[in-house]
């Protein structure tokens, strides 16, 4: 049973991410009216970028070179740390929320270092906002893993999400609110959507995440492409695994409620791209800011409640 | 019950920090009013009903939910201002010092020497956190018309500590608190008028340099 559910695991790990893209691409592209590119599109650029012969600058040292392949790397292991469904993780251990979070500031870090390492002074625009942002994002996100460990009692990513009951929400509603909307905002900044970062720019000075990786090309680039699109799948993962406590018993319902959750927060996802403009720059820090305190008003509500 | 009061006081401290972190000055009254309203629902859900409770809410709603948002607006609309442009400390900075704020009204709600019945309820940090929200706003905003709504968001947070009493407060105190707070906002609103009748700008920093 536990060999089946990993192998499910590492199947949707691998085969959905880019399908949560070409929804949200759809969802935005039905609101403005048109009718859009296929669902599967994204999994098309992946493979014709895949195919391509990569360019590198000169100018670039082996850490261009590196980034993208550390970056893939990274993630992968990050997709083994969190659980899918109502399934433990392959890999679980006391403490690895702590490696998950740090394995995506690993990545983020190489990427910056690869947008520096180019010396195009566009790019050095967009790897200083990146870990800017990154920075201010982090106390939310460890906030909401402290409210999450002392919910569960639980020091691991499994632990925590895994079999988490709708008697929490009726219990400490309040706090899981708050820190659902704190985690929403992380996901959304986390992965460079609309209010931070617009996704289909190339050629805007308020853009963060694509005006990094303008210089990749060919398989680095697809990999870059392919790791956003996990990452996105496993911060959605963590958001889907609170707010929709659904547990039927049956393993086979419980992986399909959790695909259709996660089809379900692209939608909402696109929804608030296509409803919402991009902040302006000097905003961007103040909503990360109220994630910040709404993560840490969530964990002292919980921290006074006797457990 | 209780638990449905909890969320109630959880929605409160969210308001302080809208307040604290919004620039538009439409939102901070609209915020603050309800504030008011879920303040105002407060006392009929903690206790049995009676006439007495039931008067102290309509009375609570209708005037912090409606006639005092009523009276702000008129005169941000006759002053013709939306928004406060340059408080004297930004909004991210008083945003942190709120939270700070509000960690340190639970550390002291925690020390204060309350009755047993009274020991672990949301009440009293929201209440020490809402005042402290009222005077930080008091003490950073520069136009008038926000001190107006720190005063009010003041207010609320003597609300709360007076909800802890309800049952000894007769409803003629609860009354006079309202109409003061009533007659209150009302002479504000004149007197910004008058302000910015006088000075063309209704920034009380401005005032200091006032000669003669």
């Amino acid at each position: 049973m536990t060999a089946v559910n990993t192998i499910i695991h590492l199947l949707l790990a691998i085969t959905l991410p880019p399908l949560l893209l070409g929804v949200i691409n759809r969802t935005k592209a039905v609101f403005a009216g048109r009718c859009g590119a296929p669902l599967l599109q994204p999994y098309y650029d992946i493979i014709r970028l895949w195919r391509k012969g990569s360019v590198f600058s000169p100018v670039t040292s082996w850490i261009f070179k590196a980034a993208p392949v550390i970056t893939m790397a990274t993630t992968a292991v990050a997709a083994l740390l969190m659980p899918l469904g109502n399934h433990p993780a392959p890999l679980a251990f006391n403490g690895d929320m702590l490696l998950f979070a740090y394995l995506f500031a690993l990545s983020r870090f190489f990427t910056v270092a690869a947008a520096l390492d180019t010396g195009s002074c566009f790019e050095g625009l967009g790897g200083p906002r990146e870990a800017a942002y990154s920075c201010l994002a982090e106390p939310a996100l460890f906030f909401s893993f402290i409210v999450l460990a002392r919910i569960s009692s639980s020091f691991s990513l499994s632990g925590m999400l895994n079999d988490f009951p709708l008697t929490v929400w009726f219990g400490s509603g309040a706090a899981l609110l708050l820190m659902v909307g704190a985690l929403f905002i992380i996901l959304l900044a986390e992965n460079c959507r609309i209010p931070f970062d617009d996704p289909n720019t190339h050629l805007e000075l308020t853009m963060v995440h694509e005006v990094m990786v303008l210089d990749h090309s060919g398989a680095g680039f697809a990999a870059i492409m392919y790791a956003a699109a996990l990452k996105l799948f496993l911060l959605g993962s963590l958001f889907v695994h609170i707010t929709v406590p659904f547990r039927s018993g049956n393993f086979l319902l419980d992986w399909l409620a959790f695909v259709a959750a996660m089809l379900l927060l692209a939608v909402v996802i696109g929804m608030v791209e296509s409803t919402m403009a991009r902040l302006k720059l000097t905003r961007i820090p103040q909503l990360l800011i109220a994630a910040s305190i709404l993560a840490a008003f969530a964990m002292l509500l919980v921290l006074r409640q006797p457990s | 019950m209780n638990s449905f009061v909890d969320q109630l006081l959880v929605l409160v401290f969210l308001m302080n920090f809208i307040v604290l972190g919004t620039s538009r000055i439409n939102i901070a009254i609209k915020v603050v009013a309800m504030q008011g309203m879920a303040l105002g629902l407060v006392p009929a859900l903690l206790h049995q009903f009676t006439l007495h409770l039931g008067l102290i809410s309509a009375g609570m709603i209708a005037v912090k939910g409606f006639i005092i948002p009523w009276l702000l607006g008129r005169a941000i609309q006759s002053v013709g201002i939306k928004r406060e442009d340059q408080p004297f400390l930004g909004y991210v900075p008083i945003m942190l010092i709120g939270a700070v704020a509000t960690a340190f009204a639970f550390s002291f709600a925690e020390q204060l020497p309350l009755a047993p019945q009274h020991k672990g309820l949301l009440f009293v940090p929201a209440a020490i956190a809402t005042l402290m929200t009222g005077c930080l706003m008091l003490v950073s905003r520069k136009k008038a018309i926000s001190q107006v709504t720190g005063y009010l968001i003041m207010e609320n947070g003597i609300f709360i500590f007076g909800l802890l009493l309800t049952e000894a407060m007769p409803v003629m105190v609860e009354a006079g608190a309202l109409l003061d707070l009533l007659v209150g906002i009302f002479v504000m609103g004149i007197i910004i008028n008058q302000i910015s009748k006088e000075f063309s700008s209704i920034d009380t920093s401005r005032l200091t340099t006032l000669k003669e």
